[in-house]
This record gives C-alpha cells, structure tokens and sequence, in this order.
C-alpha cells in the first residue's frame, strides 16, 4: 500500500479516473451498492405488499411518529460527528477527532437502545385490539424485517467505527480509513432517512 | 500525505439543511393533503435528504466520477424493480 502512495505521489495522475487512494473507497462504495440494492429489494417488496392488502395498519398511528423522529434526528447528528471527526484528523488534530468519533459511537449505541425500546415495547402492547410481533401480518413482518436488517447494520457500524477508533488512537489507521468506516457509517443513515419516510410516515 | 490545510464542506450548513427538511417531513403529514400529493412530496423530501447525504457527506459532490456511476446504479435498478412490477400492481 505505501509503495502504491509513493508512486502515486511521484506521477501525479491528473485526469486518470482513480488514483491508488480510490481503491480502497472503491471496493466500500461496490459493497454499498449491493447492499442499497438489498435494502431496496426490501423496501420495494414493502410497497408491492402493502399496495395488495386489503387492509393495512396506518403505520402513524400503530408506531407512532416522535420516537422514531428523534431517532432519525440522532442519526443524522451522528453523521455530522462523523464527518467533523474525519475533518479533524485531514487536519492533524487526532484528540479532536478521538472526541468526534466518540460521539458518533454513542449516537449509534443510542439510536439501538431506542430501537430496542421500540421494538419491546410493540411486542408488547401497540394498540388495545392491535398487537404487533413478528407475525401479526404482513404489515408486521416486512416492518420487522426492514428495521431489524437495518438495525443489524447499525450495529455493525458502531463496532466497525470502535475497531476504527482503536486503531487510529494506536496508530496504525490514518485519516483514509476513516473516510471508509465514513462511507459505510454515512450509508446506514441514509437508508435509515428512506425507511423512516417509507416505513413510518407513508 | 501531504494534507495540510485541507479545505472542508460546510458541514454544519447540510446538518441544517437535513433537520429543517425531517421537520418539514413531519410537518406535511398533519396537513390532511390529498394522498397521491402527500407521497410525492414526502418522497421527493426523502430523496432530496438522501442526495444530500451522499454529495456532501460521502463527498460524491467532490469525488471521482467513478463512484458516482458505482452509487447511482442501484438507485436506477430499485427504480427499474418498482416499474417492473407495476403490472403485477396496477390491477388489484
């Protein structure tokens, strides 16, 4: 990899569609798009379903809109962290970024335990003669299915971003790697912005 | 890597712009809009939050146009999916 940079900083490609520091945001951004296309298989399968059913829970009104708003609002917060902590360490300014980073961390941990509390909670009791588990019907299925799957992912994220911060706190990850672990982090909450809108809003 | 003075998007100016569109996206719910109006604008809302994040955030606005082509092709396919199977839809 250093010989690659070195050559790199020796020819200076100018108009070459990728240089050597592509390749790695390039092989990131070719796992997203299989994985957008995962997500958007499940979000699509969600509108055929739902445009067949007889009948189809009002999402608002079963899930409720203010949790998950603020869920939504942390992610996008914890997107900005991201990227203020990459910008930190572009800048040198590695304790900077150990507290951007930090946060960003926290933000994800917080939106799983919201998670969590949501998901225990319309197990339990949603409405008096509407209760939602796994298999109320398809309503509940594809909800379960989506937000667990992109659930999976956030947690994914936040240990992919501790391994991240472990590893440029000892040294052997610079500013590039974060860019990466920004990509995948960036992802997770822009599938979460259609979700919210598909899944709760719609 | 020679990255001094790195020059960086206005980032808080987007995190601005990402909450006021959630808020308005909340807002046009209590509207009582007609349904096919409420979808399209909430969708658009959607989409134009999701370029957001992905020109500035994942720095696509400044980025090699390679990775552009590699992000947008899922969103084409996903939109290609949803037409193909609008015959099965359409007739209830």
């Amino acid at each position: 990899m250093s010989e690659a940079v070195a050559v790199h900083g020796a020819v200076e490609p100018a108009e070459t569609p990728l240089t050597p520091e592509s390749w790695g945001k390039l092989g990131m951004w070719l796992f997203l798009a299989g994985d957008a296309m995962s997500f958007g298989g499940l979000i699509v399968a969600y509108g055929a379903l739902r445009y067949h059913s007889k009948s189809w829970p009002v999402p608002a009104e079963v899930l409720g809109i203010n949790l998950t708003a603020l869920m939504t609002f942390l992610l996008i917060v914890s997107s900005v962290t991201m990227v203020l902590g990459l910008a930190a360490l572009q800048d040198g300014d590695k304790p900077r970024f150990k507290k951007f980073m930090g946060l960003t961390i926290l933000g994800g941990a917080i939106f799983l335990g919201l998670q969590a509390y949501e998901w225990t909670h319309l197990i339990g009791h949603t409405l008096p003669h509407y209760k939602l588990d796994f298999s109320t019907d398809l309503f509940a299925t594809t909800f379960f299915v989506l937000t667990g799957f992109h659930g999976m992912h956030v947690s994914g994220g936040v240990i992919y971003n501790i391994c991240v911060l472990a590893a440029v706190s000892r040294g052997r990850y610079q500013a590039k790697h974060v860019e990466i672990a920004g990509l995948y982090w960036h992802f997770v909450d822009l599938v979460w912005i259609l979700i919210f809108t598909f899944v709760y809003l719609l | 890597m020679a990255s001094t003075a790195h020059a960086h998007p206005n980032y808080i100016k987007i995190f601005i712009i990402l909450s006021v569109l959630t808020a308005v996206e909340i807002g046009v719910t209590f509207l009582g809009l007609p349904r096919p109006l409420l979808v399209a604008l909430l969708v658009g809302l959607a989409v134009w939050k999701a370029a957001l994040v992905a020109l500035h955030f994942m720095h696509l606005k400044i980025e090699k146009t390679t990775l552009t082509i590699v992000a947008v092709i899922p969103f084409i396919l996903c939109v290609f999916l949803s037409l193909m199977l609008l015959p099965d839809i359409y007739p209830r």
